[in-house]
C-alpha cells in the first residue's frame, strides 16, 4: 500500500511538473521553432526531421533497456541465464546496419542542405536583394546601408520579402551575428568579410544578438532586427537620412571605442566605403594577408 | 613585452584580490591548504605522507592521488557552476546579479578548464593507474618514474589554476580562449597566461602518461594475453592513449604560439599583421575534439567491465567492440570542423565534416547495443556501478541524438553557441565521462581500500545526480531553442528565459546535494569499513585479473605473474577451481622501483617555470628550467633506483596477505 502510494505520488508530481512546463512553453516564444523566414523555416524542418529519424534508434534502445533490466534482474530466477552467450552474427550485423542506414539518410540530407542552406548562397526571390554591411564593435553592432547611404547602431531595418545579403565583419574580436527567428548565424571576424543571406516573410521586430563571447560588454550586444513593409522601409530610410549625425571617419573612430549597452543610433550618410576601410585596417604592410584573403571563404 | 629590469616582473600588491567574492575564493583556497597542513601536523602524518604517497612510484598510490585531486577539483569547479547558475537565475534586466561580467567570464572559463583538465583527466588517469597494470597481469607500468613526473606536472597545473584565485586573475576568454579576445590587446592581464601555463604543464604530463600507458599495454601484458584477450577497458585505454599521443602535441604547440603572441609581440593569431585567428580555432579543435574521445573511451571501457560483471555474463560482441573503439579513434580526428560550421568554410567543407560527425555515431551506437545485449539473458545485480551505467544509457542516448542533429550544418547554424549546445556536451560529458568514472571508482574501490562503499548513500547520490541533471539541463536545451546564447551574464526579462534559468539553478543545486552525498558516502564507508570489508579479494564476482589479487592489492600486485588463456581469465580460474583444478605457484625474485622525490621536485620546478612565465619573472623561470635539467641528469646517473624482493620473502608476504584476507 505504502509503495503504491509513493509511486502514485511520484507520478502526480511528475505530471504536475510537466503540465506547468507545457503551459509555460505554450505561452512563450521559442524563436528557433517559430521562424519568420524561409531560412529559419527550412532549418527548423531539418531539426524536426532529424529528431523524428533518431526515434528509430531511441525507442528500441529505451524499450530494450527497460525490458532487459526488468526481466533479467537478479531476483527473477525464472528468466533464462546464458553466461556464455556473447556473440550473434545476425544481431551484430543488424546493429551495425541500422545506425549506418539512418546515418546514410541523414548524411545525404546534411550534404544537400549544406549546399541549399549555405549562408553564402543568394536566396531566390522575385524582389532584388539588398545589401547591408554589419560591423561588430566593442560592444555594439554597426549596420551600414551602402545603397541607402545611411548607417545605424543596434537596430537594423529591412523590407519583408526582400532577400538581404548581410556582409559581416568585425573591428574588434570575433563575434557571431545571429537573428534566431530568421535563421543561420555567421562569425564576424576582423579583416574578413563573411556573408549570410536572410529573408523575413512577415513584418515584425526580432531579437538579434552575438553568439560568440567577445569581452566585458558581450551580454549587452543585442540589437533589433525589424522587418517592415516596403513603404515603411522607405519612409524609415528618409527619416534616418534626416539625422543630424554623420558617420565621418572621426565619428566612426569615436564609435569604435568600447562602450556597453549602446542605445540605438542613426547616422545620415557616411564615409564612402567605410566597410572596405574597416576591412583594410587589418591589411598590414608587407604581411601575409594575401594568403589570408585566400582563406577569406569563397 | 618582458621587462628584464624588474625583479618581480609584473607582480605587485595589486595582484591580491580586492572585491569580497574573489577575496572569499582566495580565502577558501588558502584556508583549505592551511587546514590540511595543520591536520597533517597535528596527527603527525607528514613523514607518512612523504614516504607512502608523495614520493611513491607505485601506480596504485599515484592513481589514488590523481583521484583525490580530481574530487577536490570537482568540488571547486562545481562551486563555479553553482555561482554561474545563481547569477543567471537573478541577473535579469536592470538587476545585474552579484557578479561583474568579467568575474562571471572568469568563472565559466575556469569551470570548463578545470572540469576537463583536472577533473575528467584526473579521474581517467587515476583509474588507469589503479587498474591497468593489474588487468594486464603486470606489477607496474612501463616507466614508473615517468609516471610520477606526469602526476606532478598535473599537480603543478592544478596549483597554478587555483593560485589565480589568490594572486592575479584567471582568463575571461572561455575555456578555449579564442583569439583575438585572448590576445594581449583584448586580455591585457595575466588571466590568459594562467590558463596557458596550467594547461601547458598539465598537458605535457598527459602526453608523457599517454606514452607510458601505451607502452605498458604493448610491452607488459602477462603471458598468454594476446591482443584479442585483453579486457575491454585495456582496449579503450589503448585507443585513448593513442589519441593522447597524436593530439596533445597540437595543444602544446598552439598554447606556445599564443604565448609568443602575447609575450613577445608575435602575430600567429592576432587580427592583422599577418596573424590568422582561424588557424588557432582549427588547431585548438584538432586537439579538442580528440580530447573528448580521450576522456570518454576509457569510460566506455569501465562500462564494458561493469556491465559484464554485474550481469554475470561475458561481454557481448567483443570483436565488434574492439572495432568500434578503433573506428572512433580514427574518426575522432576527422570531425573537428563541426565546432565552427558557422565560420563560413563553404558548403563542401561543412558537408564533409557534417557527414564524418554523423558517421562517428555508428560505432557509438554499436557499443550501446552490445552493452544491452550483454545484459540480455544475464543476472543483473543493480549495484551502484550498474545504476550509473543505466543513467548513462538514458542520458547519453538523448545527448547523442542532440549531437547528431548538431552535426547537420544548417541545424548547427541555428543552435551553435547556444545553450542547446551547452546542454548537449554536458549530457555527453557528465553521463559518459563522469558517470563512467563514478561507476569505475565505486567498482574498483574495494580492490584498493579493502572495503566496499556504502550502497545506500551511493544510490541516493545517483538519484540526485540523475534528477538534478535532468532539471539542470533540459531547460538549457529549451533555452537554446529560445535563442539563448551561452555565456550571458545578463538578459532582458522580455525574452521569457528566467523561469527556465531558475529551474536549471534548482537542478544544479540537486547535483550539488548528490556530490555532497558522495563525499558523505566516502566518510561513512570509512567508518563502517569493518562491515563491508572485502575478505575474498573478489567482492563482485569479477572476471578479470585484478580480482584474483587480495584486497587491498599488495604493493607487488601479483606474487606470481599470472598466465592467461581466455578473455575473462579470473572467471575461468574460478570455474577451474570449482572443478577441482588447483593452481600451482612457484615464487621468483622480483624487482620494483624505489621511491623517488624527484617527480615532486620536477613538478615544483615546472610550477615555478609557469609562475615565472605568467608574471614575467625571467630569472625564476630560467633557474627552474635549469633545475629540471639538473634533476634529469642526476636521476639518469642514479644506478640504485630499484629494490629486489627475494622469492622467499615474496612467498612469506603472499601467504600473509592471503591468510589475512581469509580471516580478516
Amino acid at each position: 500500500m505504502n509503495k503504491k502510494f509513493r509511486v502514485t505520488a511520484l507520478i502526480v508530481v511528475i505530471l504536475g511538473f510537466l503540465s506547468v512546463a507545457g503551459w509555460y512553453l505554450h505561452h512563450t516564444n521559442i524563436p528557433v521553432l517559430e521562424p519568420k523566414g524561409p531560412v529559419g523555416l527550412q532549418e527548423r524542418n531539418l531539426l524536426f526531421f532529424g529528431a523524428a529519424l533518431s526515434l528509430v534508434v531511441v525507442i528500441p534502445v529505451f524499450t530494450m533497456l527497460f525490458f532487459i533490466t526488468w526481466k533479467y534482474r537478479e531476483g527473477n530466477t525464472k528468466a533464462k541465464y546464458s553466461p556464455d552467450f556473447d556473440h550473434s552474427r545476425i544481431a551484430e550485423t543488424i546493429w551495425w546496419l541500422i545506425p549506418a542506414v539512418l546515418i546514410t539518410i541523414l548524411s545525404v540530407v546534411g550534404w544537400n542542405s549544406s549546399h541549399t542552406l549555405d549562408p553564402y548562397r543568394p536566396l531566390s526571390s522575385k524582389t532584388p536583394q539588398m545589401t547591408i554591411q554589419v560591423v561588430a564593435l566593442d560592444w555594439k553592432w554597426l549596420f551600414i546601408y551602402p545603397q541607402q547611404h545611411i548607417a545605424t547602431v543596434n537596430l537594423v531595418q529591412f523590407p519583408m520579402n526582400t532577400p538581404v545579403n548581410f556582409q559581416v565583419t568585425s573591428d574588434s574580436v570575433m563575434n557571431s551575428f545571429w537573428i534566431p527567428q530568421l535563421g543561420s548565424q555567421i562569425y564576424a571576424m576582423p579583416g574578413m568579410s563573411s556573408e549570410v543571406h536572410l529573408l523575413a516573410s512577415q513584418t515584425g521586430s526580432f531579437n538579434g544578438l552575438s553568439a560568440n563571447i567577445s569581452g566585458a560588454g558581450f551580454s549587452g550586444m543585442h540589437f533589433i532586427a525589424r522587418a517592415s513593409s516596403e513603404k515603411d522601409f522607405v519612409s524609415w530610410t528618409h527619416n534616418v537620412q534626416q539625422s543630424s549625425d554623420h558617420l565621418s571617419m572621426a565619428a566612426y573612430n569615436k564609435l569604435d571605442q568600447p562602450s556597453e549597452n549602446n542605445p540605438v543610433t542613426y547616422y545620415a550618410s557616411g564615409t564612402s566605403d567605410l566597410y572596405g576601410t574597416i576591412l583594410a585596417k587589418y591589411d598590414g604592410p608587407g604581411t601575409a594577408m594575401s594568403g589570408m584573403q585566400g582563406m577569406d571563404m569563397q | 613585452m618582458i621587462e628584464f629590469a624588474n625583479l618581480l616582473g609584473k607582480l605587485n600588491w595589486n595582484a591580491l584580490p580586492h572585491d569580497p567574492i574573489t577575496a572569499g575564493g582566495a580565502a577558501t583556497v588558502v584556508g583549505g591548504v592551511l587546514v590540511v597542513m595543520a591536520a597533517l601536523t597535528y596527527f603527525k602524518r607528514w613523514k607518512w605522507l612523504w614516504k607512502e604517497w608523495l614520493t611513491s612510484l607505485d601506480p596504485k598510490r599515484i592513481g589514488v592521488m590523481y583521484i583525490v585531486v580530481a574530487i577536490v577539483m570537482l568540488v571547486r569547479a562545481g562551486t563555479d557552476a553553482l555561482m554561474m547558475r545563481a547569477q543567471q537565475a537573478v541577473s535579469v534586466g536592470n538587476n545585474h546579479g552579484f557578479l561583474s561580467s568579467n568575474h562571471f567570464q572568469q568563472i565559466f572559463s575556469a569551470h570548463g578548464t578545470i572540469m576537463i583538465f583536472f577533473v575528467a583527466m584526473g579521474l581517467m588517469f587515476g583509474l588507469i593507474n589503479l587498474v591497468l597494470p593489474l588487468m594486464l597481469g603486470a606489477r607496474d607500468v612501463a616507466f614508473p618514474f615517468l609516471n610520477s613526473i606526469s602526476f606532478w606536472l598535473f599537480g603543478a597545473g592544478v596549483v597554478l589554476v587555483n593560485l589565480s584565485l589568490v594572486i592575479g586573475s584567471f582568463s575571461a576568454a572561455g575555456w578555449l580562449a579564442y583569439p583575438p579576445l585572448s590576445e594581449l590587446r583584448y586580455s591585457p592581464g595575466v588571466g590568459v597566461d594562467y590558463w596557458i601555463w596550467s594547461l601547458q604543464i598539465a598537458g605535457i604530463g598527459s602526453l608523457l602518461s599517454g606514452i607510458n600507458f601505451l607502452t605498458t599495454i604493448i610491452k607488459m601484458r602477462c603471458k598468454g594475453m594476446s591482443l584479442m584477450k585483453m579486457p575491454m577497458f585495456v582496449w579503450t585505454v589503448m585507443g585513448a592513449m593513442t589519441l593522447v599521443i597524436f593530439a596533445f602535441p597540437i595543444l602544446t604547440v598552439t598554447l606556445t604560439l599564443l604565448y609568443l603572441d602575447r609575450t613577445f609581440g608575435m602575430h600567429f593569431f592576432t587580427a592583422g599583421a599577418g596573424g590568422n585567428m582561424m588557424m588557432y580555432v582549427n588547431l585548438i579543435w584538432a586537439w579538442g575534439h580528440p580530447e573528448v574521445y580521450i576522456l570518454i573511451l576509457p569510460a566506455f571501457g569501465v562500462f564494458s567491465e561493469v556491465v559484464a560483471t554485474f550481469s554475470r555474463k561475458r561481454l557481448f560482441g567483443y570483436t565488434s567492440m574492439v572495432w568500434a573503439t578503433w573506428a572512433i579513434v580514427v574518426l575522432s580526428f576527422s570531425v573537428w570542423l563541426h565546432h565552427f560550421f558557422t565560420m563560413g568554410a563553404g558548403a563542401d567543407v561543412n558537408g564533409f565534416f557534417g557527414i564524418m560527425t554523423m558517421v562517428i555515431a555508428v560505432p557509438t551506437g554499436v557499443k550501446m547495443f552490445n552493452w544491452l545485449f550483454t545484459m540480455y539473458r544475464g543476472r543483473i545485480l543493480l549495484a551502484t556501478p550498474m545504476r550509473w551505467f543505466l543513467g548513462f544509457v538514458v542520458l547519453f542516448t538523448i545527448g547523442g541524438v542532440a549531437g547528431v542533429l548538431l552535426g547537420v550544418p544548417p541545424i548547427d547554424f541555428q543552435l551553435h553557441n547556444t545553450l542547446f549546445l551547452v546542454a548537449h556536451f554536458h549530457t555527453m560529458i557528465v553521463s559518459g565521462v563522469l558517470f563512467g568514472y563514478f561507476a569505475g571508482v565505486t567498482y574498483w574501490f574495494p580492490k584498493f581500500s579493502g572495503f566496499r562503499l556504502n550502497e545506500r548513500l551511493g544510490g541516493y547520490a545517483f538519484w540526485c545526480w540523475l534528477v538534478g541533471f535532468i532539471l539542470a539541463f533540459v531547460p538549457l536545451y529549451i533555452l537554446g531553442l529560445m535563442g539563448a546564447t551561452r555565456r550571458l551574464d545578463n538578459y532582458s526579462p522580455s525574452l521569457g528565459w528566467q523561469p527556465l534559468f531558475i529551474v536549471a539553478g534548482v537542478g544544479a543545486a540537486i547535483i550539488a546535494v548528490g556530490l555532497t552525498l558522495q563525499i558523505l558516502q566516502l566518510l561513512v564507508s570509512i567508518r563502517q569499513r569493518q562491515q563491508t570489508r572485502d575478505t575474498t579479494g573478489d567482492p563482485w564476482n569479477g572476471r578479470t585479473l585484478e580480482w584474483s589479487t587480495p584486497s587491498p592489492v599488495p604493493f607487488y600486485n601479483f606474487a606470481v605473474t599470472p598466465e592467461v588463456d581466455s578473455r575473462d581469465p579470473f572467471w575461468a580460474i574460478k570455474q577451474a577451481r570449482s572443478a577441482g583444478i588447483e593452481d600451482k605457484s612457484t615464487y621468483e625474485a622480483i624487482t620494483l622501483p624505489k621511491n623517488s622525490p624527484i617527480g615532486l621536485f620536477v613538478g615544483t620546478l615546472a610550477f615555478l617555470i609557469g609562475f615565472g612565465a605568467i608574471w614575467h619573472i625571467v630569472w625564476l623561470a630560467g633557474i627552474s628550467l635549469f633545475g629540471i635539467l639538473v634533476l634529469v641528469i642526476v636521476r639518469s646517473n642514479d644506478d640504485h633506483t630499484e629494490r629486489h624482493i627475494s622469492a622467499k620473502k615474496l612467498e612469506e608476504l603472499d601467504k600473509q596477505a592471503r591468510t589475512q584476507e581469509r580471516y580478516a
